[in-house]
């Protein structure tokens, strides 16, 4: 084992330096926009750099054979135990640190046009850098602690950026929607964490042996049964697979995805399409030797985890793509297509393993992230207007954004050959119809193919094909968003973005095309790179059984998509805004349907949310009611004895005291009446005590 | 009830009237008048039980008798003459305070 | 129980009465004699002769008269009394009352045991005179001595000056 090299000791650079440049800003006023924009960009450069590092002494490391390597030290004390930390240089963490830092660094440098009419730049990029490092604390953590830590702050700046216009009561409520969702799959995590280090005793990944994913640990943890004759590491592994699936808007905790297309566009591009939404996937990716630890009796079918992975991935692919047929937000669609395309994500690692699902996130990031940054640059060139139904002929008005823009969407629908979409997805598919237990989530996935090529086409139509169309009140639609970024520009029609805008987008394009060359069957780099087998080109990759028709079925299936794409949308051009969208002519009903997401975000609000709200609602009365009359009848009862003892005090002790004065001097006077030096009266009472001793004495005698 | 008994109640009644005159009336010569006659009283009483008594030929009551009427004008003498000086101070002979007694 | 008996205390009682009662000193003085009187006969009656007149003469020839002088010299400046009785003489009445009541008591408790003597004891002068100068020698001489003492204070006491100055040692 050679010595830790210097970069995987100082691997907490990459993620500090963006926090620390957030830090800095902080502390910046919003006039030194400039700096703030050159702190974080520059901090996300040299993060880059040492990505580059890592990348490639993970490429020497793999040379000699080693899979990964760690950087671990002791942190905390608790009695006799320790609580370590620790940094992990993997395969899969070097790929994604450079795909993390590249994309962000495009995204910063594109938000410095998007968001430079918007007078709290300096902000949006504290927060854009508090986020970059707290994404790449997620990529580099060997423990699930830290992990869990940098997830969570993953989340308040996914938060933060989501409210960044927190006037807008929309975003305000899509910021807490969102938070609140992945909360709910962030317990299922905790919990899996603590009972992972109840049952190993350690968080560390990789720990010479003895961290809680390496087979000792794994086997421990498969000795024993739970509920439902789950293996404890399956329990394990599905619990944080919850925190993952909130992560990563899978089924049933997808909600929030849509909303928080609220926030800016770089915020959508960078977050909600390349990095955060791929923190789930990435944990699964990580935790893959428990997600996948089979007891040794059933060795050949896949663990439970596994399957619920793969099951609940088809159907949020399916899911999201029927949706996104429906919508007409351009984001929203996009943001469908996300919430489908991370359930690809699932259905690869569930079905296909680690490097199918890393293989797809990574071209992902790309070309979605092209496209979100292209929608970007539409909305930046609509001066605000979202809807395609407002928009249209943008083909001639914004070329170099049609043309990456295309590259995008041709990537993304997977078309043959070309794109690395295509090269992706398929491996996908191609595990898919290889699994053992169903071919439904095939089945899923193809048809979420088909779907996918005919939403983007239909996109594609309404935005850039026809004449362009403007909404009689298209600035009053978007203008009440007060901070849009397009206030500013005059009326002038849609125009071309400015080229810190551009050249980003060609970057991404460029990589949308070229990075599935890296997978494909004759050169399985990425695989081998992942996985550890050799690797060499050679057409014989292709000669595995199956995967030819698998090929040629996806694509024809996409071909087929688009065919009735431009059957639908695109023969016969847009005229204008207020048509109806033929889909919806010919079948009105399961358009509502589709175009109300299934209407999920109805059935929360009727049930969890009305819960929450008169769980609330009872407590508040409960508080006010019952703690709270508690502590007033305690109160009342103090203030009752106080007035009691009070009233004791005056009344009784004080009158008594009082009164007892009275009696002695009023007896004192009685008695000085008596000697007043009146004889007569001196005279009676002795009469009288005569006769008192007489009566005594003649009393006695007469008994 | 035998002669005794008689005499003896009657001097009572004397002794008692003397007595309420003595702590009833206001002046001061009343009050003398009164002790006079509770003495008197007493001397029927000892004349009564000397006639009545077992052994009248020792003469003790009459000779009590005679004794206490020297002492009774001796007495009224003085307590007149006291009377009488006082008098002339306060130019009243009345018992009773005119206001209330003093706290 | 005789009838002079009753007749006798009758007047007695009347005369003391009387003296108690009556709002003029002088007029309480007279009632005072006739008890005085009523007094002297029952003596008589009761065969203590020397005592009765002895009483007579003492009584009503000093004492009496001695109580009239006194009243007259307190007459000048003071007019009739006001109010002759203390303004709770019912009490002091009452007292007297209990007194009569409990001496009455004790009279009649002890009345079996009272001695009876039928005869009059003959008494004559010589025998008081004889008793005075042999059994009564010492009381005699004291009494001497204390009418001596009376004499000389009483006339110390009313010798003092009307305008406040005294004679005599203070």
């Amino acid at each position: 084992m050679p010595p830790t090299a210097w970069i995987v000791r100082n691997l907490w650079l990459i993620p500090a330096l963006p926090v620390l440049a957030a830090g800095c800003i902080a502390l910046l006023t919003q006039k030194r926009r400039a700096l703030a924009a050159g702190l974080a960009i520059g901090s996300m450069f040299v993060s880059f750099l040492l990505a580059i590092c890592a990348f490639s002494h993970m490429m020497l490391l793999r040379s000699q054979g080693i899979y990964h390597q760690v950087f671990n030290f002791h942190w905390l004390q608790f009695g006799h135990q320790w609580l370590s930390l620790g940094w992990l240089l993997d395969p899969i963490t070097a790929l994604m640190l450079l795909m993390v830092t590249f994309v962000g660094l495009l995204i910063f440098i594109f938000s410095v046009g998007y968001m430079s009419h918007d007078e709290n730049f300096t902000r949006f990029f504290c927060f854009l850098a508090l986020f970059a490092g707290a994404m790449l604390g997620v990529l580099i953590a060997n423990n699930l602690l830290l992990l869990f830590m940098c997830w969570e702050v993953v989340g308040l700046t996914s938060y933060l950026l989501i409210g960044f216009w927190f006037t807008n009561p929309n975003a305000a409520a899509a910021a807490k929607k969102a938070f609140i969702v992945t909360r709910i799959g962030d317990l299922g995590f905790l919990l899996g964490m603590v009972w992972l280090y109840a049952q190993s005793g350690t968080l560390l990944f990789y720990d010479g042996g003895a961290g809680a994913i390496e087979p000792k640990a794994i086997a421990t943890l498969l000795s024993h049964n739970t509920i439902w004759g789950l293996t404890v590491a399956s329990a394990i592994a599905l619990l944080i697979f919850c925190g993952a699936a909130g992560k990563s808007g899978q089924v049933p905790l997808h909600v929030w995805l849509p909303d928080a297309m609220e926030g800016p566009t770089p915020v959508s591009a960078l977050i909600h399409a390349a990095t955060m939404v791929a923190a789930g996937v990435f944990l699964v990716a990580r935790m893959y030797p428990l997600m996948s630890a089979q007891i040794s009796a059933l060795a050949s079918t896949p663990s439970v985890a596994l399957q619920v992975v793969t099951w609940v991935g088809a159907v949020t692919a399916l899911f999201g793509a029927l949706i996104a047929v429906a919508q007409f937000d351009i984001k929203r669609i996009l943001a469908y297509s996300t919430i489908s395309q991370l359930g690809y994500m699932m259905m690869g690692l569930g079905a296909g393993g680690v490097a199918v699902g890393m293989f797809h996130l990574l071209t992902h990031a790309f070309f979605k992230a092209l496209l979100f940054l292209g929608a970007g640059s539409i909305i930046h060139g609509c001066s605000g207007e979202q809807d395609i139904r407002f928009m249209g002929g943008l083909r001639k008005r914004m070329p170099i954004t049609f043309a990456t823009y295309t590259a995008g969407m041709l990537a993304l629908c997977g078309f043959p050959l070309l794109f690395s979409g295509f090269w992706s997805k398929d491996e996908i598919l191609f595990s898919a119809h290889s699994w053992e237990i169903s071919q439904i989530p095939f089945y899923m996935g193809a048809f979420a193919a088909l779907l996918t090529a005919f939403y983007m086409t239909r996109q594609m139509f309404y935005v850039f094909a026809g004449t362009h169309r403007t909404a009689p009140h298209s600035h009053e639609a978007h203008v009440e968003d007060a901070s849009s970024p397009s206030l500013h520009h005059p009326p002038a029609g849609p125009h071309e973005s400015p080229s810190v805008m551009l050249v980003p987008l060609v970057l991404l394009a460029t990589f949308a095309v070229f990075l599935g060359f890296f997978g494909t069957p004759a050169w399985p780099w990425l695989q081998s790179f992942i996985e550890g087998a050799p690797v060499s080109f050679s057409l014989s990759g292709f000669s595995t059984p199956g995967l030819i028709a698998v090929m040629l079925s996806s694509s024809a299936i996409v071909l087929t998509g688009l065919t009735l794409g431009w059957w639908v949308y695109g023969r016969k051009a847009i005229s204008d805004s207020s048509a109806h969208d033929p889909l919806a002519q010919a079948q009105p009903a399961i358009f509502a349907t589709l175009a109300n997401a299934f209407y999920v975000d109805a059935f929360y609000r009727a049930t969890f949310v009305r819960a929450a709200n008169v769980l609330a609602a009872l407590s508040a009365w409960f508080d006010r009611w019952v703690w709270n009359g508690v502590v007033q009848a305690v109160s009342m009862l103090v203030l009752g004895f106080g007035h009691f003892d009070s009233f004791l005090d005056t009344h009784l002790v004080n009158t008594t005291f009082d009164e007892g004065c009275r009696g002695v001097s009023g007896s004192a006077r009685l008695l000085a009446r008596l000697q007043n030096g009146r004889v007569q009266l001196y005279l009676r009472y002795v009469a009288a005590a005569c006769i008192l001793f007489v009566v005594l004495l003649l009393w006695r005698a007469t008994r | 009830m035998t002669p005794l008994t008689s005499y003896l109640l009657l001097s009572a009644f004397l002794f008692s009237i003397g007595l309420a005159g003595a702590l009833s009336r206001r002046s001061s010569i009343m009050v003398l008048i009164g002790i006079e006659i509770m003495l008197n009283a007493a001397n029927l009483n000892f004349i009564a039980f000397w006639r009545f008594g077992p052994a009248p030929t020792a003469l003790t009551g009459v000779m009590f008798t005679i004794f206490s009427i020297a002492v009774a004008a001796a007495e009224a003498a003085v307590g007149l003459s006291i009377i009488l000086a006082v008098y002339r101070r306060t130019r009243s002979t009345d018992l009773e305070p005119t206001e209330a007694p003093h706290r | 129980m005789t009838l002079v008996f009753l007749i006798l205390a009758a007047i007695t009682i009347l005369g003391l009465g009387a003296a108690m009662s009556l709002r003029n000193p002088v007029h309480c003085v007279v009632g005072l004699t006739i008890g005085f009187l009523g007094l002297a006969a029952l003596y008589l009656q009761l065969g203590a002769q020397f005592v009765g007149l002895t009483q007579v003469l003492v009584y009503v020839g000093a004492v009496a008269i001695l109580i009239i002088f006194a009243i007259m010299m307190m007459r000048s400046s003071e007019s009739p009394e006001q109010q002759p009785y203390s303004r709770s003489w019912r009490v002091g009445v009452a007292i007297a009352f209990a007194v009569y009541c409990v001496l009455g008591w004790a009279v009649h408790f002890g009345a079996h045991t009272l001695p009876t003597q039928a005869a009059t004891p003959e008494l004559s002068v010589q025998q008081i005179g004889d008793a005075l100068l042999h059994r009564f020698v010492l009381p005699l001489e004291i009494i001497a001595v204390l009418l001596t003492a009376a004499l000389i204070g009483a006339g110390v006491l009313a010798l003092q000056d009307p305008a406040g100055e005294v004679r005599g040692p203070r």
